[in-house]
């Protein structure tokens, strides 16, 4: 027997592994070189604004999407190579819903199911199945234009997991959904991580990013800005506290002269100034002893919002 | 491994376009169907029924006999009733794979969901068209047997008429499907409509060819219509010649030239 090394047994091989990945539309550049890797059974999310080139990335890992240059391997295999095969091995739950609307919810499911050439009863027994999971079992007759914004994105999901995939891939899960269905989303998508489902996922909400994902990049124009669970990325490009202090429109940025100094850093937003610090109680005294009187204040732990400032100088959601 | 390296091209052959499961495309469609109207699929099938019926009876009555392409004489009735017979397995046929496909591309969103599984886009292009190509010959039968009952097949070899207008149904879906797959908008959409209400009316469809200066025949003959007007005529006149095998190697380059132009761009639009 041949020795392996060791690591071979411990760090199992990633299952999606993409080198300088670049994804061109004529001469803009929707992807620019992104570099990462996902471990099976990993959160991994990708984190950005609008137009960062997070769905093109997604298409890209989905194969439906050929790359305009770099190396990507999913599950081993090249997408431009083995995309039915990538594709019989991965979920899809795409931005917009794309349920069939002419079918019914557990329909739907089946009907999804024999796409991938799965046999009938195997498929009828799981679609039964994810309608519990997706929490929808006495919608299963129901019409998809009859269901909630949420229930579809349930259904999405149901029919995603279907042909029991590796790897999930979700862009943007629960945009446009109310925070009460947002919830009811992230407890179904915690439950498949903690089955050890390998989820990847893009998102423009750090409170998403910061509830499911182990890992993470921040994406923006194409390029990664920073990597790292959220918890390293804020200990890595933000203090501990923020302290928010609105003075009105017109006043913000002449105050914010007199703030220079304050905290480690500053940042003025149009409507408030962010004051970064690791006490920000410490930082409102300071202010207000100062004689400066704000409208509004508020302290606040740091999250991935302050990071993608911090990095990009822009907010998350414009 | 290299830093950098370009995709490699799509390899040849039918790697990634097709996974031999058209059947689930065209299954979804048979259960789809249960929820659409029918009525509306119903009138798609009267449409020929009623041209018959006025034409071929009410008007026949006063014009008698007319001459085929084979040289014999028919009643007006049991002449056009075979041109109807294919304008049925053509309505059939464009009806789904024109506006239905039009809106499941652009609205539904279906073939979106669909090559994001392991099927290609021939799996969709194949299951679509034959889900075309079934309305189409239901609607065909069903003209069939009204003329059975009216008396207007003429010779034992109308039966071979039936597996001739499921070709003829295959060819119109699938050219119908490949230049719906280029529309963008309505506009365009009803660019089809008219080019099909001038090929139905001057396809040598209610009076032979011969009327035509040469110059125009040329162009009735190279369109589809005409071909399988004059495939069915044939045969249920019973006037078989060896043209018959020409009209029907139309309809298999059209078939062909259809399936092909479909993947292409079911490719290009869902998997680039």
């Amino acid at each position: 027997m041949s020795p392996h090394p060791a690591t071979l047994d411990c760090v199992p091989a990633p299952v999606i592994t993409a080198t300088s990945l670049v994804k061109k539309y004529k001469d803009f550049a929707a992807v620019d070189g992104l570099d990462f890797e996902v471990a099976p059974g990993e959160s991994f999310g990708l984190l950005g604004p609008n137009g960062a080139g997070k769905s093109t990335t997604m298409r890209m890992v989905g194969a439906v999407s050929t790359r305009t240059s770099g190396t990507l391997s999913i599950l081993g295999l090249d997408p431009d190579q083995h995309g039915p095969e990538i594709r019989s091995r991965l979920g899809v739950v795409p931005q917009q819903d794309n349920l069939d609307t002419e079918l019914r919810a557990r329909d739907n499911l089946i009907v999804y199911g024999r796409y991938f050439g799965l046999p009938r009863k195997q498929v009828e027994k799981r679609a039964d199945e994810l309608l519990a999971f997706a929490q929808l079992e006495d919608r299963a007759k129901a019409k998809v234009d009859d269901l909630s914004g949420g229930m579809k994105r349930r259904l999405t999901i149901a029919r995603a997991l279907i042909n029991d995939p590796r790897i999930l891939l979700l862009d943007e899960p629960t945009t446009g959904l109310d925070p009460q269905a947002r919830h009811i989303l992230w407890d179904r998508l915690f439950r498949l991580k903690e089955q050890g489902t390998t989820l990847v996922l893009t998102t423009h909400y750090m409170d998403e990013a910061e509830q499911l994902c182990d890992r993470l990049i921040v994406v923006d124009k194409g390029k990664i800005m920073a990597e790292g669970s959220p918890a390293e990325l804020i200990r890595k490009h933000s203090s501990r506290e923020v302290l928010e202090v609105r003075f009105g429109s017109d006043r913000n940025a002449v105050v914010a002269e007199q703030l220079h100094g304050s905290g480690e850093r500053i940042e003025v937003l149009p409507d408030r100034i962010l004051v970064y610090s690791d006490n920000g109680e410490a930082e409102l005294e300071r202010i207000t002893s100062a004689g400066l009187q704000p409208m509004t204040s508020l302290v606040r732990r740091s999250s991935l919002e302050d990071v993608f400032l911090r990095l990009t100088g822009r907010s998350l959601i414009e | 491994m290299t830093a950098t390296t370009t995709a490699p091209a799509r390899t040849g052959g039918l790697r990634g376009l097709y996974a031999g499961n058209a059947r689930a495309v065209v299954g979804r469609g048979l259960l789809a169907t249960r929820s659409t109207n029918y009525w509306v699929v119903l009138s798609g099938f009267f449409e020929p029924v009623f041209y018959l019926l006025s034409l071929g009876i009410g008007l026949g009555s006063f014009v008698g006999t007319v001459g085929t392409t084979a040289g014999g004489e028919v009643s007006y009735a049991a002449f056009i009733a075979p041109a109807l017979l294919a304008v049925s397995a053509m309505n059939g046929a464009i009806y789904d794979s024109t506006w239905n496909v039009f809106f499941k591309m652009n609205f539904g969103k279906l073939y979106n969901g669909m090559l994001a599984t392991s099927l290609g886009p021939l799996d969709v292009a194949l299951g679509e068209i034959s889900l075309a190509l079934l309305r189409g010959a239901a609607y065909a039968t069903g003209f069939m047997i009204v003329m059975q009952l009216l008396g207007l097949n003429l010779s034992w070899t109308a039966i071979l008429a039936l597996p001739a207008i499921v070709i003829i149904a295959f060819g119109f879906a699938s050219l119908g499907m490949a230049i719906t797959s280029y529309m963008k908008t309505f506009q365009q959409m009803d660019w089809i409509q008219f080019f099909m209400l001038p090929m139905f009316l001057f396809s040598a469809t209610f009076y032979p060819i011969t009327v035509y200066p040469e110059p125009i025949q040329w162009i009735i003959q190279a369109l589809p219509l005409w071909h399988g007007v004059e495939l069915v005529r044939g045969l249920t006149t019973g006037a078989l010649s060896l043209a018959l095998l020409g009209h029907l190697l139309y309809y298999v380059v059209m078939i062909a030239i259809g399936l092909v132009f479909t993947t292409r761009r079911l490719r290009a639009l869902f998997l680039d």
